[in-house]
Order: C-alpha cells, then structure tokens, then sequence
C-alpha cells in the first residue's frame, strides 16, 4: 500500500491542543511522522508555504501535499490509515461525533478559554457559560467509557483540551470548572483519557504545560 | 424513502438550510420542508437541536442532524447513488472540508457584522467588508486551481464547496446591494462569475435562491428585533 511508505510530517506547536490532537491520531494509527516545532512568532517558510490561507499549526504534509485545520487532518488520518478506526460506520453515529467535534469547537473550548482568561468584570458571565458547556458534553458521553465507545474516537480527540489542558488552566486561573464534584462521569473521562497508554505518551508534559500558560497569564 | 420519512427543518431565507436542500435535490430524495420562522423559535426546534437551538435540522423518523455541512456529508454517506457531493480520493475530500470550514469561520461572521452595521456606517463595515474581499480573493483562487477548467468546483458536477459558497448568492447579492459595490467582480473574479452563473442554472437550485431584496426586508426586521432586544435586556439591568 502507498501509505506504508509515505511521507508524513506534522508542523506543530507543542503546547497547542490543536497541534497535540494530529500527534494522538498519528500515535494511535501508528504511523510514524517527523515533527517539527513552529515558532509562531517567527514563522518558517514551510508554514507559509503550506498554510498560506491561515498561517497556523497544525499542518500535517503528506507525502508533500499538505493539509491545515486539526479536525480535517484528524478525518483525512482516518481515512488514509485504516486500522483503529476513529470514526463509526454508521452514517448517523459518524454525523454525531462530527457534530460533538465542531461543537467543542465553536462552543465548548470558547467557553473554557474565555472562563480561564476572563478579567474580574466578565468572570461570572464566563464561568456560568464554562458549566453549562461541560454540562452539554457530560450530557454526550452517557455511560460510555470513551466518546468513541470502549475506544478513543474523533471526539475524545477533539475534546483533548478538556481531558488535559483544563485542570491546567483552572489551576492557574483559580477556578474549579471540571471537578469529579461538578462533573463526575466528565471528570472520569478525563482520567481514562490522559491515562490512555497511547494518547499519555502523546500528551506534552504536565509541568512544562503549566509553566508555558503560567508565564503567559503574567503577561 | 417515502416522503413522511424524511423532514427538514429550514427557512426559505437561511443560506444553510438551503445546503441541505441542493444536497437532497442532487440526490433525487423525497422530503418535507418545514418552514421554521425562529420568531419565536419552535418548539420542534428547541428539541430537536437542544445545543444550538439552529436550523437546519434534518429529521429522521426518530433522529434529528444538526448542522449544515455535517449533515450533506451524512446524505452523500446514506445516499451513495450519484452524484457524489464529497470528492472520492481522502486529500481532495480533506480539501473541500477545509475549504467550507473556511467559509464558515471567515465569511459567515464577516457576514454577519456588516448585515447588524447600520447601513451608513461605512466604518463599522469596512474591516468586515475587507475579509469578505479576501474570502472571495481566495475562492477565485481555490477555483481556478482546483477546478481543472470545469464549471464548478466539484467539476462537471455540484460538489461539496459549491453547496459551501454557492447557497450565499443570494445573501451575497445582498451585501453587493446595500453597500453599492460589488463582492463577486467581472474583473477581480472571472472564474468564480461564471461558477454563480453556472451554480444557479443547476436543477437541484434553480428556484431555490432567495430574491435579494425579500432578504433585505427580513434582515432590516431581524436588526430591529436584535436592537429592540438589547433595549430591552438593558432597560432590565
């Protein structure tokens, strides 16, 4: 098969969850890729290059043809490497996860961002609207191990900042979003997701994580 | 399927119901619009999409699908006959979704602001009016390249990115018309001119694009209403 030999490069930010959902999707299907760190502040011709329209990581480039935006790599990924697959086969149970994916994306990571940053005036206002995004997506998860099922899928993926980057955020912005108090069967989620054995060595290191965001909330 | 079966829930103004609608009119499926007015919304669509309260929705005898792009990607999965709205090979398709995710986070809010801006308000619409210009610059580009010299950016047949930009003719000739300047250029966008040409002639959409100035009444409505709204929420406070 072509893609047993291909060429896969992964332009990214190691602090970024965007970036980290393309490595947990590469690590899951065992595809081994050459990364390279972006510094946004300078960034490289390649990623002008590849990403002309955005200039953003990630961009995964796949046999030279490359590809932006982190939920498109994450499906063109699943298509192109078949094994552990991390999408259903039902059309329906595929429109739900693509659903929850998009979700998180345009409403519940906002929310989250928005609550950890927010300045005294706005915090109440963003809080509130925090919980009620966890809420939504504890609502998604049922009784299920994963939002994939008994296997990480799409939207575990997607929701990769939740299962990671927000006990870091909160910590720092001395808010208690995801506690298993607020949110148990979330908050267990989270526990079975970052202790995954593939996706916990594809997740950036806890402290230096801490010390990133930290400096950057001094600012 | 018979026709009971299938439900959409749109407005004859919304750009995104009208994706769905090309979407199962390609693919020849029977279905019932239900005509949503979201003053008030209904409570069909309250429960139906819970998260976003948004049409269209697209409902199953017992489900309900939410959201434009990801709902034609589900009828190009459930109806396999042809024409295939996503592109067969994984970059291409990756492609197209990339290039209506753009759409979405760059032209629809661009949109938007410049429809809430007062009509004279040039210096409110101006920064929203230049990412439009980009969004189009872009779309020229992606055209040109990714078509191979055919009608439309799916080729000899509608396809994904058509449905993506081609259900906002209409709302673009509205922009084109309040703000007495052109959006899509004889000059500037040779290729994607043609395409709009093209892209309403087609059978799963003649008809279906929305006369300009009807949206422009509706839109004048809709600005009064967000304004009455905000009087309101702030005379509360």
């Amino acid at each position: 098969m072509a893609s047993e030999s291909s060429e896969v490069r992964l332009l990214g930010k190691w602090a970024s969850p965007f970036s980290n959902r393309v490595d947990l999707a590469l690590k899951l299907k065992g595809v081994p890729y050459k990364y390279s760190e972006e510094d946004l502040a300078n960034k490289s011709e390649d990623l002008l290059k590849y990403n002309p329209v955005h200039k953003k990581v990630p961009v995964l480039v796949h046999n030279g043809n490359p590809l932006p935006e982190s939920l498109v790599i994450v499906e063109y990924i699943d298509e192109t490497w078949k094994n552990n697959p991390l999408l259903p086969q039902d059309p329906y149970e595929r429109a739900l996860a693509r659903f929850w994916a998009k979700t998180l994306d345009d409403k519940i990571l906002p929310a989250i961002w928005n609550a950890c940053w927010s300045d005294e005036k706005g915090r109440e206002k963003a809080v509130e609207e925090a919980l009620e995004a966890l809420e939504i997506l504890q609502e998604a998860l049922k009784e299920k191990r994963f939002f994939g099922g008994e296997n990480i899928g799409l939207v575990d993926i997607a929701a990769n900042f939740i299962g990671y980057w927000v006990a870091i955020l909160q910590e720092i912005a001395g808010l208690e979003l995801l506690t298993i108090e607020k949110f148990p069967k979330l908050y267990k989620w989270s526990q079975e997701f970052a202790n995954h054995p593939v996706i916990k060595d594809g997740l950036p290191p806890r402290d230096e994580l801490f010390a990133f965001f930290k400096a950057s909330a001094k600012k | 399927m018979a026709k009971n079966d299938l439900k959409l829930l749109g407005g004859w103004f919304s750009p995104f119901a009208l994706r769905v609608r090309i979407a199962l009119n390609l693919k020849g499926v029977e279905y019932e619009v239900i005509e949503e007015t979201l003053n008030p919304k209904s409570d069909l669509l309250l429960k139906s999409n819970p998260v976003h309260k948004k049409i269209p929705v697209l409902l199953l005898a017992d489900k309900a699908i939410c959201e434009s792009a990801i709902i034609v990607e589900y009828i190009d999965e459930v109806w396999t006959n042809a024409p295939f709205i996503l592109p067969q090979n994984a970059y291409d398709r990756a492609n197209a979704r990339f290039w209506v995710a753009y759409i979405d986070e760059k032209w629809v809010p661009a949109l938007k602001s410049i429809l809430r801006a007062e009509d004279d308000d040039d210096e409110a619409k101006k920064p929203h009016i230049e990412v439009a210009e980009e969004v189009f610059e872009r779309m020229e580009e992606a055209f040109n390249k990714g078509s191979e010299g055919k009608a439309l950016f799916g080729g000899d047949t509608i396809g994904f990115v058509d449905i993506g930009l081609g259900s906002f003719l209409s709302w673009i000739r509205v922009v084109e018309k309040i703000n007495g300047r052109k959006l899509l250029d004889e000059t500037k966008h040779p290729g994607l001119i043609q395409w709009a040409q093209t892209f309403s002639a087609h059978p799963a959409v003649n008809g279906l694009l929305p006369e300009p100035d009807k949206l422009i009444e509706i839109s004048k409505a809709f600005k009064q209403n967000l304004m009455a709204a905000a009087a309101a929420a702030a005379a509360t406070k």
